[in-house]
Order: C-alpha cells, then structure tokens, then sequence
C-alpha cells in the first residue's frame, strides 16, 4: 500500500518530515480568531488551501506537492477543526479522485479514512465525496469506454472499495449513514445513462465480505427499485413505435433460435432498443448479471435470498414489470438446483398461503406457470411436484367451493380468479412441459395420477374461462398424450376471450401476466436467452419429428387478415418461416388499443396456430 | 464494563392501525428502530430491548371457528391518538439494555486502526472510539512497521499497542450527535493494553482476580432517569443481552 511506502519516505527523506511539522504548525496556528492571526502563517495556510485546489489543473511535479501535502495532513488529522478550517476541508471533500494519478488517489483516500475515524462530524462528508466519485466527472464519461479508461475505472473502483472497507472497519456504525448516502445520491430516472451505469456498477462491487451483508440488502433493493422504475416507464407502446421505425413486428424472433447458438447479429436487430427507459434498463441489467455471475456460492446464496425479499415486496406486485423479473431469472439459473427450485417453492408457498392478499397469490401463480414454463434449467421433476401442488390445492379449492356456505357467497367467474389463474398456470405448464414429462415413466404415471380432468370439467369450467389460446393448445398435446380424454366444446378459435373470460375481468384480468415471456432488451439478452424455452422449440406431444413442427406452426391461411399490416415486413424476410413466427408477436398491436392490458397480451406467445385474432381492424 | 447498564421503562409506543393484527411484532420493531443509535430519552444506545405489554386483559370471547363458541383470548388495551391517522398509544414495560459512556468511565476496546498522532480502537464491536496523540500518554513511542506500526512503551517494552491489541482507556467525551463517538485517552492510571496491565498493575489484576467490577458500583452513582429504574441485582431478567455479556466474557479470556 502507498501507506507503507511513505511511511519509509518519510524516514529516509528529512524534507518530507520537515513539511510534515510545518503543516501541523499551519494547521495550528490558524486555529484562533482571524484577526489574530500572524500574516505569515495565515500566507502558508493559504499555500496549503491553494495546494488543495479540487480545481486546479497540476503538473507532475505539483502533483507530487500535493502528495506530500496531503500525506502530512492525514498525519495531522487531530490538528484539523471543522471551524477554523472549514474552507480546507471543503477543498478537500470537494476533490474528484478521477482527476488524480494513482499515488494522490492513494494519499487522499488514505487522508478521508482518517477524517471519518477521527470524529463524527466528517464522517457524513467523507462518506459522501467517496460517493460522489462513483461517477466519473462529466468530462471523462465520453472516454469511458476506452481501455485506458476501463483500466482507470476498475483501479478507482477497487481503491474507493477499500476505503469504503476500512472506514466501516474502524467505524462499524458508519454502514448506517452509508445507506443512506447512497439512498441519497442514488441515480435517479432522468440521470443520462453512463452515470447510472458506473454509479450502479461501484455501488454492487461493495457488496462483498462482511460491509455486505451490512448493507447488500440495501444495495439490492436501491438497484431494484431503480430496475422496476424504468421498467415500468418503458411502455408497449414504446415497444411498438420503435418496431415501426425498423419495420420489424416480430418480437420474439424465434426463428433465429432455431440454430442454438445462433446469437448473431441478426438476432440483435429486432431485439427492442432505441427507447431511453429501455437502454438504461438494459444497461443495468448487464450491470447485475454480471454482478450476480462474479459472485461465488455462498454469496450467491445470500444474494439470492436478498434477491427472494425484495421481489416478493417490490417486483411480484408491479404488474406492468416486464424485464425486471429476470434477474430472478438469471440468479436462478446460476444455481438451478437450489436457488431455482428454492424459487419455484418460493412462489408456490406464497400462492398457498391463505393470509397473503389475493394480487399477490394471483401473481405468484402466474410467475409459477411462466417461470416453470421457460427456465429450461428446471427439471421435469420439480415441475411435476408443483404442479401436483397447485392441483391439490385446486381439489382443495373445488371442495371448500362445494360447500353450501360458500356457494352462495361466489358465483361469478371473478370471484373465482384466484382457481381459474392456477387452472391456467397447470394447462400453460403443461403446454411447454408435458412432452418432456412423458419421456419419464414415473413421472408421467404421477402426472397421470393427478386428477387434472377432474378440476378442468369441474362445474366451475375452467376451460371457458382461461385464455383461450392456451386452452386449445393443452387439449391438443394433452389428447395426443391421453392426458385428458373427456370431450368438450372448444371455445371458438378466433376470439381471444369468452363471454365468460370478459366477464371474469377483460383485458385488464391479473391472471393474464406471464412474466416471463421472452426478453427484450438487447445487451442483457445474451444473460437470459442460454437458459430461456422459446415455444418454437418446445417439443409438443402431437409433433414428433423435429422438422414436423415448424410445419405444423405454419398456418396458411390463418388469421392473414389480423396480420395486414404485417405482410409488407413479412416480404422483407424472404422466409416462409418469419411468417408464421410473425404471428407469435402480435403482441404490442393489442396492447395498443388497449394500453392497460400490456401483460395480458404477452400471455398470447402461443403457436400461430391457435393465436387468435386479436387485431382490432385497421 | 462500566456504561453498560440495565433499564427498565415505561414506554408509550405509537402503532400504526396496520400494524394492529400483531401489536407485539409492531412494538418490537419500533423499538428496534431505536437500536444502536444514541437516544436522549435513555441517556444512551440502545443495545437490546425486552418488552412486555401492558393493560393486557384475559378474557373469553365469542368465536365461530371453536366448537364450545367460545375461546380464550388476550386483549389489550390501547389509547387511541386523535388525528389524522388514529395511532394506538400502547402502554409498554421495557427492559432495556443501554451503552451510556460518561467522560471519566474506564472503557476496553480493541485497536483497529493507528498511526503517529491516533489510534483507533472499537468497543463492543461497535462503537468507535479515537484517541489523539495528545492524549497518548507520553511514555508511548511510535515505531512504524509494515503492518501499521505500534506503539511501545518507554518504560517497558512488554508494554505495546498495535492493531488487534485490547485496551483499556478512558473516557474523555462522547460524541452524541449520530453514533456515539468517543473520544478516549491514555493518560490516566491503569489504561493501556489490558494484557500488559493484567500482569503489571497490581490493582487492575486484583480487581479481575476478585471477580467485583467496578462499574456496579459507578452506575450507581448515575442520575437516575425520571422514566427508568436501574435494576443492578436481577440480571437475569435481561433476556436480550447475550452480545454484551458475551463480549465482557471474552475480554476476561484474552486477559
């Protein structure tokens, strides 16, 4: 450490030593009335102000000055007086360490560690300036992505890391004023990008060792806040004017997937961006997966289970969150067989739970069914066992419902949501699972146990109320598998909702969300999309050739009418594929006309086959 | 150690009508907020907290769920504030344990952090103390070395601080404003590393030997607060206070 060095410095060197006592006589003297003072302690005291200029430009060897300068300050830290020195100390807190070569960095931080240890009354500042330079000066953000620049970054950031360390260290109570430092000085939405970025980024590198489990559950749920925030400012129909402007409607691009590793530049053109809200968004996102990815198992588990906290208060309840929810996503799929099951369990415990609030449970549901659905790092097994909760819990629902004194209490659809959003979340699950739960004898004979058939042909008719994209879908794999045999009357094709579903709440029904529907932001993608089930490459039980499947997405003659204004970008791609693709992402168009019902429409990434129309006509 | 001390307080503790369905998870967090913070009211920090309601009132009452229609259940009593948002008032008895360091108390703390003009010690694990040079005891002679360096006694050179090292030191003021810094010396008799003063001050060893701490009888002598009475012979009844007593178990050990 520089410490060390001009420790050893300051033996050898008499002049070093010398300037040490004559700092502390400055300092000293000053310290009494300014009338008092002889005139030529006051020239030396302000050499001394002059010295700390933040603003002054230096050269190398007034670089060195101030080294010196600042190595005997901290060496008179006892010496320094918030009254008589108020305008040295400002120069000092005011200093932005970007500006300075490594050794000053070092003596200037070594200087803030002091001041925070001597007494209370600095401790606020200096934690503040550190917090203030996790940003570089408005000058340099231009620079930052040099290499030169990164280097300096990461140097900066590991210094003001260690600082931040050793305060803590010699003030333990000092996390607490951290926090809320940093709850102040928190990048804010309309903050350009950059800044929000490198502010974040330093922000998630305190989270290590012990200073974070002081304040990582703060960090987190700052960061998160901030996540859901933009989140929510970045609407679908954002989403759809950015589309116009590229003339791509396709948004889930599935058929770039068809080659695994087909991540390429194709892939990223049509992914969304261009939108602020989103860049940020994006940004961040690369921010905490990358955070996230560096972090070694038992802090991965602690971060986790900050993780789990924070979504159940802050994210499961946002309804128009579309992006933030995957850093769940991406936490789970570092450690799929604790964290992702923990989180499966974690969702299905709170959808349980009879006392939670019923926006909470409808929620939960809908991220169980979205989450077992996509997260391809799930096994079949955790998927039959809770799915064979939400069964028996619908069972459990069936009977309380049987009860006379219930009965008379709910007979609209809509006071059934809480059921209908679990029917829909099994036969969703199902839609994507159902295939690979086959391939397992013991698992399909426990599926086969369920009484699935039983809950669907209830009274109740969930299958006239759920969407009815899903519902012809489940029929369909679930009759080739013999899952269900018992016939029914298909709701109509080409109708997105029953007369039963707009009554259980239109387009603005809680249980039409599904989270975790593919991901749209254009950096961040490359975290989420190795571990993501895209529908066009779900094996359906009725298709069992690979090659079959796309022929049998291809729906000619389908719904082209709801796809007019599609067909001119269609021709761009000159693949018979995009077409069919096309129809899986007719989502923003809805949500359009119906602003309010972005999530629900997201739920429509079914097979172009059974995609209704939902088009209003243009 | 001296400045812990025991308390026990009659509170009125605001809930907010949300917070009704537990009222003693409500209470304990409200308390909990005060932790580790100075508090004028205690004329200390609040380092752990044991409450226990008061006006609480066991009766039967009328209930669908339970067979007999009836069913044993506490109820307590609780004003109910005018205003915009109706607060309950809750009457709460508190056993609190507080840290109220007092200029002139001997504390022992552990050297964190040194150098040629301070040194940097905690106490408790928490509260941080400084000690400036001038307030060094002149016997004391820096000597910089790679880890920090140490102050050595003149005297005897047994006698060192150095980072990790327990002392002992008093009191010269505490810092109230926010976290309750202390600024501590090492100029009076029996302060230094408690190590070095368990084998040569005879006083200090007689006083560990003895098993008698001298703070029981200091506390005493504090003013008592209008709302608190000290409790000095029950000790038990503080559940809360394992940290304190443990870390006073410790600094016995390293001695």
């Amino acid at each position: 450490m520089g410490a060390d060095q001009w420790c050893d410095d300051m033996e050898l060197n008499f002049s070093d030593s010398h300037m040490f006592r004559q700092v502390q006589h400055v300092l000293q003297s000053v310290r009494m009335d300014p009338f008092l003072i002889d005139l030529r302690d006051k020239d030396h005291y302000d050499f001394l102000l002059l010295a700390v200029d933040p603003t002054k430009k230096r050269s190398k060897d007034e670089m060195a000055v101030l080294v010196t300068i600042l190595k005997a300050l901290s060496e008179a830290v006892s010496k320094i007086d918030v009254m008589y020195h108020h305008a040295l100390l400002h120069n000092i807190f005011t200093t932005c360490i970007w500006y300075l070569d490594l050794d000053t960095r070092d003596a200037l931080l070594h200087l803030i560690t002091r001041l925070a240890a001597v007494a209370d009354q600095y401790l606020r500042e200096c934690l503040q300036m550190l917090v203030n330079n996790f940003t570089p000066p408005g000058p340099y953000v231009p620079l930052m992505e040099q290499p030169r620049m990164l280097a300096k970054k990461k140097e900066i950031y590991s210094q003001l890391h260690e600082t931040l360390k050793m305060i803590s260290d010699t003030v333990p109570l000092a996390s607490r004023m951290l926090k809320d430092v940093l709850n102040r000085s928190m990048p804010k939405l309309f903050d350009n990008k950059a800044k929000m970025l490198s502010f974040v980024e330093c922000m998630l590198g305190l989270d290590t060792d012990r200073l974070g489990d002081l304040i990582g559950t703060t960090l987190f749920e700052k960061i998160v806040d901030l996540l859901t925030e933009l989140d929510v400012n970045i609407t679908w129909e954002d989403i759809l004017q950015e589309e116009h402007n590229k003339g791509i409607f396709d948004m889930e691009l599935e058929d770039l997937d068809d080659d695994d590793d087909n991540f390429g530049q194709e892939g990223t053109k049509a992914l969304f961006g261009g939108n602020v809200c989103a860049e940020k968004l994006d940004g961040l996102m690369v921010v905490v997966c990358e955070h996230l990815k560096s972090c070694d198992r038992d802090r991965l588990f602690k971060e986790f289970g900050i993780l789990k906290t924070i979504f159940r208060k802050s994210v499961l309840k946002v309804h128009k969150s579309k992006f933030a929810q995957f850093i769940m996503f991406y936490a789970c799929s570092l450690d799929p067989e604790i964290c992702g099951v923990d989180f499966a369990l974690f969702l299905t415990d709170i959808f349980t739970k009879k006392e939670d609030d019923p926006i909470a449970r409808m929620s939960a549901v809908s991220y169980v069914g979205s989450y077992l659905s996509r997260a391809r790092f799930i096994s079949a097994d955790t998927v039959v066992a809770v799915l064979k909760r939400l069964v028996e819990w619908c069972i459990d629902y069936i009977k309380r419902d049987r009860d006379p004194v219930n009965q008379a209490k709910a007979t609209k659809p809509k006071d059934h949501q809480i059921f209908y959003a679990s029917c829909q979340a099994v036969m969703y699950v199902l839609c994507f699972r159902l295939r690979s739960i086959m391939d397992y004898p013991n698992l399909k004979s426990q599926l086969f146990q369920m009484p699935i058939e039983s809950i669907l042909m209830d009274t109740l008719e969930p299958l006239k109320v759920c969407l009815p994209s899903i519902v012809n879908e489940f029929l369909r794999q679930s009759r080739a598998a013999r899952l269900f045999n018992a016939s029914v009357d298909l709701p109509l094709e080409d109708i997105v909702e029953s007369d039963l579903s707009k009554a259980f709440g239109g387009p603005n029904r809680l249980d039409m969300f599904f989270p975790f529907d593919p991901y749209l932001l254009r950096e961040s993608d490359r975290y989420i999309r190795p571990n993501f089930e895209f529908w066009s490459l779900v094996k359906t039980t009725y298709s069992d050739g690979d090659d079959d499947e796309l022929g049998d997405l291809d729906a000619p003659g389908m719904n082209v009418d709801s796809l007019d204004d599609h067909v001119e970008i269609d021709l761009n791609d000159d693949e018979g594929i995009e077409y069919s693709m096309n129809k899986m992402s007719i989502t923003p168009h809805r949500s359009f006309y119906h602003p309010m019902a972005m999530s629900s429409d997201s739920g429509l990434s079914m097979p172009a086959r059974i995609r209704p129309s939902v088009s209003p006509p243009s | 150690m001296e400045a812990l001390r025991e308390a026990e307080a009659e509170l009125t503790v605001y809930v907010h009508p949300s917070n009704a369905a537990d009222v003693h998870r409500a209470v304990r967090r409200q308390l909990s907020a005060l932790l580790f913070s100075y508090e004028e009211r205690f004329d200390g920090v609040l380092l752990a907290h044991e409450t226990q309601l008061v006006e609480v009132e066991e009766c039967e009452v009328e209930d669908e769920t339970v067979v007999e229609g009836k069913k044993k259940t506490n109820i307590v009593k609780a004003k109910i504030l005018n205003g915009l948002v109706p607060y309950f008032g809750l009457r709460v008895h508190a056993n609190l344990l507080l840290f109220s360091p007092q200029p002139d108390m001997i504390l022992e703390g552990k050297v964190e952090m040194l150098g040629k003009e301070s040194i940097h010690a905690i106490v408790l694990g928490v509260f941080s103390v400084a000690i400036m040079s001038d307030d060094i005891h002149e016997k004391f002679k820096f000597k910089r070395r790679g880890d920090g360096g140490r102050f050595v006694s003149r005297s005897d050179r047994e006698h060192m601080i150095k980072k990790g090292t327990m002392i002992r030191f008093s009191v010269k003021s505490v810092d109230t404003e926010m976290n309750c810094h202390i600024t501590g010396s090492l100029i009076p008799p029996q302060t230094g590393s408690m190590r070095w003063l368990s084998v040569h001050d005879a006083e200090y060893a007689s006083q560990i030997n003895s098993g008698k701490r001298k703070s029981r009888d200091i506390s005493i002598k504090i003013e008592q607060n209008e709302q608190e009475h000290r409790i000095l012979q029950n000790e038990n009844s503080m559940v809360k206070s394992e940290r304190p007593h443990k870390s006073r178990k410790r600094s016995i050990e390293d001695r």
